[in-house]
């Protein structure tokens, strides 16, 4: 079973720091799990460093998601990454303008990023630059929205059988 | 053992265990022939001889499974054999969630289907959308095809979908020989862009 492990935690957050120490904007503990949040420009090198380190080794991408911060104007990424080796999980964070929302992909360093930042890109409109083939993985192509970004109205609308004021609207 | 208990479940049910033979149109007989118009004949053939094309997408289509197994037996009503092709099936039964991505996808199945063809839609979500008031689902398969009965019900029980199968038959058996070919008839499949 995963426990959280101090040390470790302790360990990544000195490696990044002496590797990339103004690309970490701020790294703090929350739900369970060590949170660095890392600027845009250096995630690959960081991410790359995360994983090829020996004493790391954060071989496996658990997960990776988009967020949307409309106060700020910003889109973010979030990675959950996995040690294998040290069974260790931490999260990375990057974010990026809305006006330029680009971010280096990261289907170099895991292929599994793939299909996730398809999606990312799908429903917060994230581009991954030097992604393989950035299309759209569940929407209908057609689509021009970013369905996911909290702008948009999640209800159908095409449908002329509501009435607003029923659904306290 | 009491009598009551010693009844087979068909006959608790008040099921037939003889195969039935369909109802005679109305027509003449007389002495060895029966003469009826060849519509009402038609009709009789076609409406006890459904093939089913199930378009099942969620749980409406596990309804659907009890439907057409044992204890309900679709095959009752003539629907025994499904049909898993549209090139031979007269009826598209929809159940279950469409989402916008799958709408052409229904509508090419429809446009495969020989005439004469009937569409059920079953259950809340194919007959409007459901739950699912989202921009990514279909709010009711009848925005890109035509639908002949709706079936209501999140999911419907398999007596609603037997049901819709009966509804489905009497337009069957009723309907007129030129109806395809009828002014009414184009102008339907115009409003949904089909030749």
């Amino acid at each position: 079973m995963y426990q959280i492990n101090s040390d470790r935690d302790h360990l990544v957050v000195t490696k990044l720091t002496s590797q990339f120490s103004e690309a970490i904007e701020s790294h703090e503990f929350m739900a369970d799990m060590l949170c660095i949040t890392i600027n845009k420009d250096a995630i690959h090198k960081s991410l790359l460093f995360l994983r090829d380190d020996t004493e790391l080794q954060y071989n496996f991408l658990t997960t990776l998601c988009g967020m949307h911060y409309p106060e700020k104007q910003k889109l973010g990424v979030v990675y959950h990454l996995h040690s294998f080796v040290n069974n260790h999980r931490i999260r990375i964070k990057t974010d990026a303008d809305i006006d330029d929302p680009t971010i280096a992909t990261a289907t170099a360093i895991w292929p599994a990023a793939n299909w996730m930042e398809r999606e990312t890109y799908d429903f917060f409109g994230i581009l991954f630059e030097g992604h393989p083939n950035l299309k759209r993985i569940l929407n209908v192509d057609e689509m021009v929205d970013f369905p996911l970004r909290k702008d948009f109205p999640l209800e159908d609308q095409t449908r002329e059988d509501k009435d607003d004021s029923m659904f306290g609207r | 053992m009491p009598a009551a208990n010693t009844k087979t479940m068909s006959e608790k049910l008040n099921l037939k265990t003889t195969p039935t033979v369909a109802e005679a149109p109305e027509g003449f007989s007389g002495q060895g022939f029966f003469a009826t118009s060849i519509e009402k004949a038609v009709g009789l053939a076609r409406k006890n001889s459904l093939w089913p094309l199930p378009f099942a997408t969620s749980c409406c289509g596990i309804e659907f499974m009890a439907t057409m197994a044992s204890h309900y037996d679709l095959a009752r009503f003539g629907s025994e054999r499904l049909s898993f092709s549209p090139r031979q099936s007269d009826l598209l039964m929809v159940m279950g969630t469409v989402a916008k991505k799958m709408g052409p996808v229904l509508r090419e199945i429809y446009i495969q289907m020989a005439e004469p063809k009937w569409v059920m839609a079953v259950g809340a979500c194919a007959a409007s959308g459901g739950i699912f008031d989202t921009y990514s689902v279909l709010q009711g398969i009848d925005r890109i095809i035509p639908v002949d009965v709706y079936v209501p019900g999140c999911p419907p029980r398999p007596e609603q979908i037997i049901d819709g199968i009966i509804k489905i038959q009497e337009l069957v058996g009723n309907e007129s020989l030129r109806r395809r070919n009828s002014k009414e008839y184009e102008d339907l499949m115009k409003k949904y862009n089909m030749e």
